[in-house]
């Protein structure tokens, strides 16, 4: 059995799962995704693996390289279409209000001033969002009209073509703190709350981790998110939750390449060890399938059953 | 962008951005991202024989979780 790790960066993230799996002995080979070429006609070089888990800086390549292994027959991990489904915010609204999963409300335009009627019709504040995006980057709490059109003219004037897609969500006025749920498969194993003085409270921007003692609530709504995004075998998943002012959590967003580095002595759970189990099963069955059906094709001497 | 070569066993290259001595704890992997512990530019092994830093790329818009 050999496992493939795509990678562009090797983060304390990368790291720590790369001594898992040297610490258990696994066959595994770091693939550089800037060094990924494949010939679409031709598995063959790929077929050494069993899985591939797929740990990209940059979602672009990820769900590039990601589709190519899986047209392959290679399990990937995540599969492109989780990343996909977690990779642009108004997909996973989409997904989660179509699931009936509680999240805070989303307006969707695609012109600056049809947005700003949006905005006007939702009430202020709302939170404005790059639907591709992460770490806190570029979000914008809209408080009034003035800032709205604003933040719409540097949008249409400044930004790439993706930043036409307007993205309002409903403002949710939160505790101070946010929750991230890690969840493997569709099993919750970890949850930490963010606080921060500022309303954006990602850890890569400041924001302080501390564990977070997951209700049988939140492990209903992070079960059912898993299973909406990503079916019943789930996927490795970090769930952001708000909490509204009724303590309601609602889900903001879903990550698909989790970073975990804050998150292991806070919650004392060795989340990257959680994660190679889950990589490994599935490489296992795959590595299992292969020989059973290598097996029937191959001749015996027998002649043919 | 510079690339600094050193030895491929190199416990420590030279930074690209201020040419101070960065230390590496353990092994280096490639495209691991380590800190100038002088001037705090991010720096990305780029190479492993010989190893070479040169200074991390900015952030896309597509990067992230
Ligand atoms: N609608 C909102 N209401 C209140 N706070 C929000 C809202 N949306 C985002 N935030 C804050 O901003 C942070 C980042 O938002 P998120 O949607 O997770 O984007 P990113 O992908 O950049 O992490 C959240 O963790 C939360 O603290
Ligand atoms: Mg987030
Ligand atoms: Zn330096």
């Amino acid at each position: 059995m050999r496992v493939g790790l795509l990678y562009s960066r090797v983060r304390v993230e990368e790291r720590l799962l790369i001594e898992e799996f040297e610490r258990r002995g696994i066959d595994f080979e770091l693939l550089d995704v800037n060094k990924f070429q494949a010939e679409i006609h031709d598995p063959t070089p790929w077929q050494r693996f069993d899985a591939v888990f797929e740990r990209c800086v940059s979602q672009t390549q990820a769900v590039t390289a990601v589709r190519v292994l899986e047209s392959f027959g290679i399990p990937c991990i995540n599969s492109s279409a989780v990343i996909e489904a977690c990779g642009d915010k108004l997909t996973t609204s989409l997904i989660l209000a179509r699931n009936g999963i509680a999240t805070p409300r989303v307006r969707v335009a695609l012109d600056p001033e049809t947005a700003l009627e949006a905005i006007e019709d939702m009430g202020y504040p709302v939170v404005l969002k790059p639907a591709v995006g992460s770490w806190g980057r570029l979000l914008a709490r809209v408080n009034d009209r003035d800032a709205a059109e604003a933040i719409l003219e540097h949008k249409t004037t400044l930004g790439s073509v993706q930043h036409g897609v307007f993205y309002i969500q409903e403002h949710v006025n939160k505790p101070g703190r946010d929750l991230r749920v890690f969840v493997v498969g569709t099993t919750p194993i970890a949850a930490i709350e963010r606080r921060s003085e500022h309303w954006i409270t990602n850890t890569a921007r400041g924001g302080q981790a501390a564990g977070f003692c997951i209700t049988p609530e939140i492990d209903d709504l992070c079960r059912r998110t898993a299973r909406a995004m990503a079916g019943q075998a789930g996927a490795l998943l970090a769930i952001d939750l708000l909490e509204n002012e009724d303590g309601r959590a609602l889900v903001s967003e879903v990550n698909h390449t989790m970073e975990f580095r804050n998150s292991i002595t806070t919650t004392g759970v060795d989340i990257p060890g959680r994660m190679v189990d889950y990589v490994l099963g599935i490489a296992e069955r795959r590595s299992v399938n292969r020989a059973s059906q290598a097996a029937a094709i191959a001749p015996t001497s027998a002649g043919v059953a | 962008m510079s690339a600094t070569p050193a030895s491929p066993t190199a416990t420590a290259c030279t930074c690209p951005e201020c040419e101070a001595n960065v230390p590496f704890a353990r092994r280096p992997l490639q495209g691991e991202v380590v800190r100038c512990p002088d001037c705090n530019a991010e720096l990305e092994v780029t190479s492993l024989d010989p190893v070479t830093l040169e200074l991390a790329p900015e952030v896309q818009e597509d990067w992230g979780e």
